[in-house]
């Protein structure tokens, strides 16, 4: 293929080449795409040459046609083999964007089979079952992603990030997504298609990064003033360098804890209120 | 044999009101010609204001970034612009078309409840004063979809979401009243001889708007309810918290919101159905499979909903059945268009203004169509949901196909509904202008998308080409809208100064063409016997004939001129 009905192509599909699941969907997407076009370019010309070639002219007399039942049954059988065929390439499409595939050698080995709480059918697991679990928590209008690694029983004190999620490369990373107000949407073109974080419910999605750089993206369903605003970005690296970002995050929340601790018992023995909650 | 004489004709009178003049006899009025007029009028102003909304919208996007109106402004110029669209343009203007020309295309002098007609009516003007009081104080801002909680009252305090919630409530009164009145007109008051395989494909079209009416308005009327007392009166509905469900809401909403879709598409193509045979002097090709085909997609049209819903936490299986139920609909909305360019095929195309419109409805219609399936693959959607592509969509099948219509009924009927014509060079220019502003506006609106660009955004970043396609967007939105404003003028200039119409200037084959231009109060003195599915062709041989004296090749049994109806 040349050059420029690529560059024309890629102008048309969506954006993918981050993670196996967008690239599924996007050569899901170009099969439709080439369907549509024949469709498309063939109903047009249709109606473009009736247009030119039936004008009224002089002498000319209208057909006096009322239909024609073998061609009205064989276009109804045509357009439905067409849409038929189109729902059997994505069921052949369907396993390959839906279930994530284990990570590859040289994944993290963070990634375990111990972080999830509790089954769910409609969470998907890597065959082996090994995947780094992290909790996306929409709020207006910052993401929160929960790693694993809760210091507490109750599933405290476990490392997290603001707006930028940092994954290992090569790693599968299984996504449980989760809302606290409003409903939000989870997206980052490249990586896959988007989820909904929906208050009282979780959504499941995954994502699989072979090459380290920045993934970028942003909240899709309107969920108030700052909507526009609510963006999110994934920062693929090196699993060696995800360790070391996660301890640091350890490292930056504990010191900060203690900072507040502190802040806190200052307050309560200025004000002699007692415990002053963290707000 | 006992003799039997006739009883003697007794003539008895009942004092008669005088005919009101002036703007009384509009406020009063039950005439379902006058209730139609009042329809069309208001909601036009509607969709200028939906209009305007649109143009606001477009000029903040201009360029990224931009500052013309605050995050807050915006939100609530699209929950407007998408809410007046849609409850106070499309559904209500077919509605008023309807109500005009239901009667007249049946062979009725009313609807079957005149009085139901005027209070429909002016349910729908006091939602949308309601509704648009509200910019007054505080504009609804959480879509027109105003999914919970974001529309609950944690999220949503100021009351512009109850003024959406009545808007709602009074409109959707208004629908569903109409629609039992158009469901009983049709039913009962049809002229004699016409039968059901003789009805117009308008009047299917608005048949089965009705029952979609009557079926899902309820639904959201319901929603809306709920919404209210989760506001108000402490309920917990859509609060996960106290075991309430948003999803709740967007499965109720959306099985109104889809059947909807269609409530507003229905009508349009029963218009080209009525339009394209006029202009191309050829029967429509396929009367049976058109109808029918109107009929399936109002079935199928209640087991697609959650295909708005691709992107929520919901089974597969769902999914699954979805997206196969939103392929199948695909099927009769192609029977469709394949049918009327075959209507088209070898016909002699009379270009005019309303065939330009149908045209111009049906080439564009394609692509919305078509774009439709890509959205009904769930994976594909996954990309392209709560995205410009989405935007893209819904304005290529509802702006080019109910607003295109609606343009083209406009043109097609004003000469019935004031004895004026509207003007062709004004009609022509606002034509061309529409078709390419549209196509200007909305098509790279599917490349936004594709690119990553979300709907409902306020402002994006200048990465790739977006800047440059949404000023291309925001150019091609004020050529649309100059468009618009031609036709506006057309129409006040022609009110004036129109050539006189007379009963059937485009030799139609519908009956509202039988009555003068425009018709009067009781429509018919004598209501013609129904032959076949297009009675004036019938009625205008046997003037023919009667007049030249000599019988025409293919001329049907008398019709019309003889039959006393009274």
């Amino acid at each position: 293929m040349g050059h420029l009905p690529t560059s024309a192509l890629a102008f048309f599909s969506p954006e993918s080449g981050g993670s196996p699941n967008a690239n599924h969907i996007h050569s899901l997407y170009e099969i439709t795409l080439y369907i549509a076009l024949v469709v498309f370019v063939g109903v047009e010309a249709a109606l473009g040459y009736t247009l030119l070639r039936f004008r009224a002219r002089k002498r000319a007399v209208a057909a006096q046609i009322r239909g024609n039942t073998r061609l009205e049954v064989g276009w109804t059988l045509g357009a439905s083999a067409v849409l038929l065929a189109l729902a059997v390439l994505t069921f052949a499409k369907l396993s390959s964007i839906q279930n994530p595939p284990n990570s590859s050698p040289g994944g993290s080995a963070q990634a375990a089979s111990g972080g999830v709480l509790y089954a769910s059918s409609e969470r998907k697991l890597p065959p082996n079952g090994k995947s780094l679990n992290i909790t996306v928590i929409g709020r207006q209008y910052i993401w929160q992603f929960v790693y694993p690694g809760a210091s507490e029983p109750d599933g405290l004190g476990a490392p997290y990030s603001y707006e930028q999620m940092v994954i290992p490369t090569n790693t599968t990373v299984t996504l449980d997504i989760v809302s606290e107000d409003v409903v939000h949407s989870w997206w980052i073109p490249q990586l896959g298609g988007k989820f909904q974080a929906v208050p009282g419910y979780h959504d499941y999605t995954w994502l699989k990064v072979a090459r380290p750089g920045l993934y970028r993206g942003q909240c899709a369903v309107l969920c108030g003033r700052g909507h526009a605003r609510m963006i999110a970005s994934v920062r693929a690296v090196p699993p060696a360098q995800f360790d070391a970002w996660l301890a640091n995050q350890k490292r930056l929340i504990a010191e900060a804890n203690a900072q507040a601790k502190l802040a806190r018992a200052k307050l309560g023995a200025q004000t002699g209120a007692g415990q002053v909650e963290n707000p | 044999m006992a003799t039997y004489t006739a009883p003697a004709p007794i003539l008895s009178t009942r004092r008669v009101e005088p005919a009101r003049r002036g703007w009384t006899s509009w406020i009063t009025t039950t005439d379902h010609k006058r209730i139609g007029i009042l329809y069309i009028v208001t909601t036009f102003v509607f969709f200028c204001l939906g209009g305007v909304e649109a143009l606001m919208m477009r000029l903040q996007l201009g360029e990224p970034d931009n500052t013309v109106v605050t995050p807050q402004t915006y939100n609530q110029l699209f929950t407007m612009h998408g809410s007046t669209m849609i409850f106070l343009f499309v559904v209500p203007m077919m509605a008023g078309l309807a109500n005009y020309f239901v009667p007249l295309m049946i062979g009725a002098r009313d609807m079957a409840f005149p009085r139901l007609n005027a209070l429909s009516y002016w349910l729908l003007l006091a939602g949308g004063i309601v509704f648009y009081s509200s910019i007054f104080f505080n504009p609804p801002e959480a879509g027109w979809t105003s999914y919970a909680p974001l529309s609950g009252a944690v999220y949503s305090p100021a009351g512009g979401q109850d003024a959406w919630i009545y808007l709602i409530h009074l409109t959707g009164l208004s629908s569903i009243l109409g629609a039992i009145n158009f469901y009983a007109t049709i039913a009962n008051m049809r002229a004699r001889g016409m039968s059901w395989g003789r009805l117009p494909l308008f009047i299917w079209a608005i048949l089965t708007y009705s029952v979609l009416i009557i079926f899902a308005m309820p639904v959201i009327a319901a929603a809306a309810t709920m919404l209210l007392t989760d506001r108000h009166a402490g309920t917990h509905f859509f609060d996960p918290a106290n075991g309430g469900s948003p999803l709740l809401w967007q499965n109720l909403f959306w099985f109104f919101g889809h059947p909807e879709v269609y409530i507003m598409i229905l009508p349009g193509f029963g218009l080209v159905s009525e339009i394209l045979p006029v202009f191309a002097r050829k029967p429509i090709f396929g009367y049976k499979a058109i109808a029918a085909s109107t009929i399936a997609i109002a079935f199928l049209a209640f087991l697609t909903w959650a295909h708005h819903m691709f992107t929520a936490p919901i089974p597969e299986a769902i999914l699954i059945f979805v997206m196969l139920s939103s392929l199948t609909i695909a099927v009769p909305t192609g029977v469709k268009v394949f049918n009327w360019i075959a209507t088209l095929w070898r016909g002699t195309i009379e270009l005019r203004t309303p065939l330009l419109f149908c045209v111009g409805f049906i080439a564009l219609f394609v692509i919305g169509g078509i774009s439709g399936v890509f959205l009904a693959v769930f994976p594909v959607d996954w990309q392209l949901n709560e995205t410009y592509f989405v935007v893209a969509h819904i304005h290529f099948v509802l702006m080019a196909g109910s607003a295109f219509t609606i343009f083209a009924a406009i043109y097609y009927w004003f000469p019935k509904m004031t004895g004026r014509m509207l003007g062709e060079g004004l009609g022509k220019l606002s034509f061309y202008l529409m078709f390419v502003g549209f196509l200007t506006t909305f098509l790279l609106q599917h490349v936004m998308g594709l690119d990553g660009m979300p709907r409902r955004v306020y402002e994006y970043d200048d990465v790739g080409h977006l800047a440059l396609y949404n000023l291309i967007s925001t150019v091609g939105s004020f050529v649309l809208a100059a468009g618009v404003v031609a036709t506006i003028v057309n129409v006040v200039l022609s009110l004036k100064r129109g050539v006189i119409a007379g009963p059937d200037p485009w030799r139609a084959n519908t009956l509202e063409w039988f009555v003068s231009s425009p018709p009067p109060a009781n429509n018919f003195d004598v209501i013609p016997q129904v032959r076949s599915a297009e009675p004036m062709k019938d009625i205008r041989r046997e003037i023919q004939r009667r007049t030249l004296g000599a019988p025409v090749p293919g001329a049907t049994v008398p019709a019309g001129a003889t039959q006393v109806g009274v």
